[in-house]
């Protein structure tokens, strides 16, 4: 949130100044875009010792923040990694250029199942690169809550818990979790069953300790409320700091993401934003990032290295059958967005 | 000749208040007064009185006031107990006022959260001692009590500032000619310093109604105020013409509050800090 209130900050500063930014073109460098926390530092460090290439590297909250950021257009991106639906969109508007992954040098270390995954946004792999992957689920405290209880959806809106959960700070992923609860699609546009999803987050909000968004694990780490609606990154890192904390993607079905780099058209260095994508390719960079992100990574030659341990953790990588059992979210029309934008803001002016 | 290179001096400032005050207000004007395909419309700025945004800006201007009272229940006796000590003491607590001022105030913030947190120190302390907890966070008490922590100074230093210029004599002369404690304070004290009060009261009101930082850390994105309603409307659903059709309207209360207050500051008296 701190860093939302920096950006909106940034961003006007930035328009402030659209006037006067100049592309510096004939530079050797890289503009990348990127979620926070998102890459390891030092990656970025060994890339520009190896190529001599200057990265000028940019952080975003949530895609949507990095829709308006990239709109605003003061800065010329020349990579992007974003989510699954938010690419989808991108490329519906035409703002995405194509790629020929096979010829980067490193490409074969990336099971090729999760390039048949972003086919869901991505149909012909023209554009998206797989970079993490995970679930939607829930994390709970092991001594605070049932374990039992967090198989379904349903904990969310168990009157034990009152006060005790914490839901996302997101229209899409507040809704999906309502949505899947009454057993629909999490892309539905259908206006009686989102009214119905609202109506029972309506109901859950007085059970509702607080809206979060990055701050939701740090709370359940810091045991301030007893379970979380969060990403299975999230959760992996939070019950590596505190072992009472567990994960689960209940029965009724979750969203799957995919979060990948694509190639903006506003790319200016396009050969530096391949060889970076190839860069992160690589087992020695995926280990860096892995280790600092810690989501699940579809680099299998990097996945085999790993301790069996590691490999069996289901809440980094999730099992297939629980894959299997979730939806990815697809980017809507204007007109549904607009609905649940409506909706959601409805919600949260409701006491 | 020696004006004109005087007025020369001025020329950064100006550059600055075009480029980063002029140029602004006048691009939120542009996109309030359009659609989002650039025809004129007025539908942003009557979006206002679409039921969502009507409650969020009348529960702004309910915390706003809120937090302005107890301000200034706060701040009034405190500037008239800092006049009357000694001036190295005066000195002192000032700048014990001002000192949390050096540090962010998101960081200070930010602080609040952990210590009214269901696990937190207050908590922690309170449960030690059998009291029940406090559970005030992710309420609109709890964004209430950091905005009154936040802006305490902005009414304490402006009130502290004219009850100082008011010369002894001038106390001294009131009694001399046989004004009791009541008299001093309501004939002399309370119109000397009003100044200072109407000075305070915008430096507060103008940026609890404004707030969004506060509400979204403290309120647990429960609190949905109408700058929040702004700031969402720009970052998460890409609609700068809602935004900035709100804005306006927003400015507009922010405006109206400052001429209200000062068509009441006739003497003005400088007493403001602003």
């Amino acid at each position: 949130m701190k860093r939302k209130f920096l950006l909106a900050v940034g961003l006007f500063a930035a328009l402030a100044l659209s006037g006067c930014g100049g592309g510096s073109d004939s530079e050797n460098t890289l503009t990348v875009l990127n979620y926070g926390k998102y890459l390891d530092p030092a990656a970025i460090q060994m890339f520009e010792e190896e190529t001599g290439i200057k990265v000028e590297y940019e952080e975003y909250i949530t895609p949507e923040n990095m829709y308006t950021k990239y709109k605003a257009g003061s800065i010329d991106y020349d990579l992007i990694c974003t989510s699954d639906y938010m690419i989808e969109k991108l490329i519906k508007e035409g703002e995405v250029l194509e790629t020929d992954f096979k010829q980067l040098s490193n490409i074969e270390n990336l099971d090729p199942s999760y390039f048949t995954f972003s086919q869901a946004f991505d149909p012909e792999n023209k554009y998206a690169m797989p970079y993490f992957f995970g679930t939607v689920g829930i994390l709970y405290n092991k001594n605070m809550v049932d374990a039992a209880d967090m198989e379904s959806w349903d904990c969310l809106w168990n009157e034990k818990y009152s006060g005790q959960i914490i839901m996302a700070d997101s229209v899409r992923d507040s809704f999906m979790a309502a949505l899947k609860y009454k057993g629909y699609s999490l892309n539905t546009t259908d206006e009686s069953q989102l009214l119905e999803a609202q109506e029972i987050l309506i109901n859950q909000k007085p059970l509702v300790y607080s809206y979060l968004v990055d701050e939701a694990q740090d709370e359940m780490i810091a045991e301030n409320a007893a379970l979380a609606l969060v990403y299975s990154g999230e959760a992996g890192y939070a019950i590596e700091q505190n072992e009472n904390l567990a994960y689960s993607v209940p029965k009724e079905g979750s969203n799957m993401w995919i979060d990948s780099w694509f190639i903006p058209k506003t790319c200016k260095h396009k050969e530096n934003a391949e060889k970076f994508m190839d860069f992160l390719c690589r087992t020695d960079v995926t280990s860096l990032n892995f280790e600092y992100v810690y989501y699940a990574t579809p680099n299998k030659a990097f996945v085999d290295s790993l301790e069996p341990e590691v490999q069996n953790n289901t809440t980094v990588f999730p099992p297939t059958e629980i894959l299997e059992n979730c939806e990815i979210l697809k980017s809507l029309e204007d007109s549904a967005t607009a609905k649940y934008n409506e909706l959601w803001k409805e919600l949260k002016s409701t006491d | 000749m020696g004006k004109f290179k005087r007025q020369f001096l001025a020329g950064p400032y100006l550059v600055w208040i075009i480029g980063f005050i002029l140029l602004p207000v006048l691009m939120i004007l542009y996109y309030a007064l359009t659609n989002s395909g650039g025809n004129f419309t007025l539908a942003n700025v009557l979006a206002i009185g679409a039921p969502i945004h009507r409650k969020a800006l009348f529960l702004s201007l309910k915390l706003a006031f809120l937090c302005t009272a107890i301000c200034l229940v706060l701040s009034y006796p405190l500037a008239m107990v800092l006049n009357n000590l000694r001036n190295k003491y005066q000195n002192l607590i000032v700048f014990i006022f001002i000192l949390p001022m050096w540090m962010n105030f998101m960081l200070r913030i930010l602080a609040w959260k952990m210590l009214l947190s269901n696990n937190g120190v207050i908590n922690t302390v309170l449960g030690f001692f059998g009291i029940p907890s406090l559970d005030i966070l992710n309420t609109p008490t709890a964004v209430v009590f950091c905005m009154v922590y936040d802006f305490l100074p902005f009414m304490i230093l402006p009130i502290y500032n004219s009850m100082a210029r008011i010369g002894r004599d001038v106390i001294e002369a009131a009694k001399d000619l046989g004004a009791g404690n009541p008299a001093v304070f309501f004939k002399i004290i309370l119109p000397l310093t009003l100044s200072g009060v109407v000075s305070g009261i915008i430096m507060v009101f103008v940026p609890a109604l404004t707030s969004f930082a506060i509400s979204d850390l403290l309120g647990g994105g429960k609190v949905l105020l109408i700058g929040n309603v702004i700031e969402q409307a720009f970052m998460q659903e890409y609609n700068w013409n809602l935004g900035s059709g709100l804005s306006i309207v927003l400015m507009i209360f922010v405006i109206a509050s400052m001429a209200l207050m000062s068509a009441h500051d006739k003497e003005g008296g400088g007493a403001g800090v602003w």
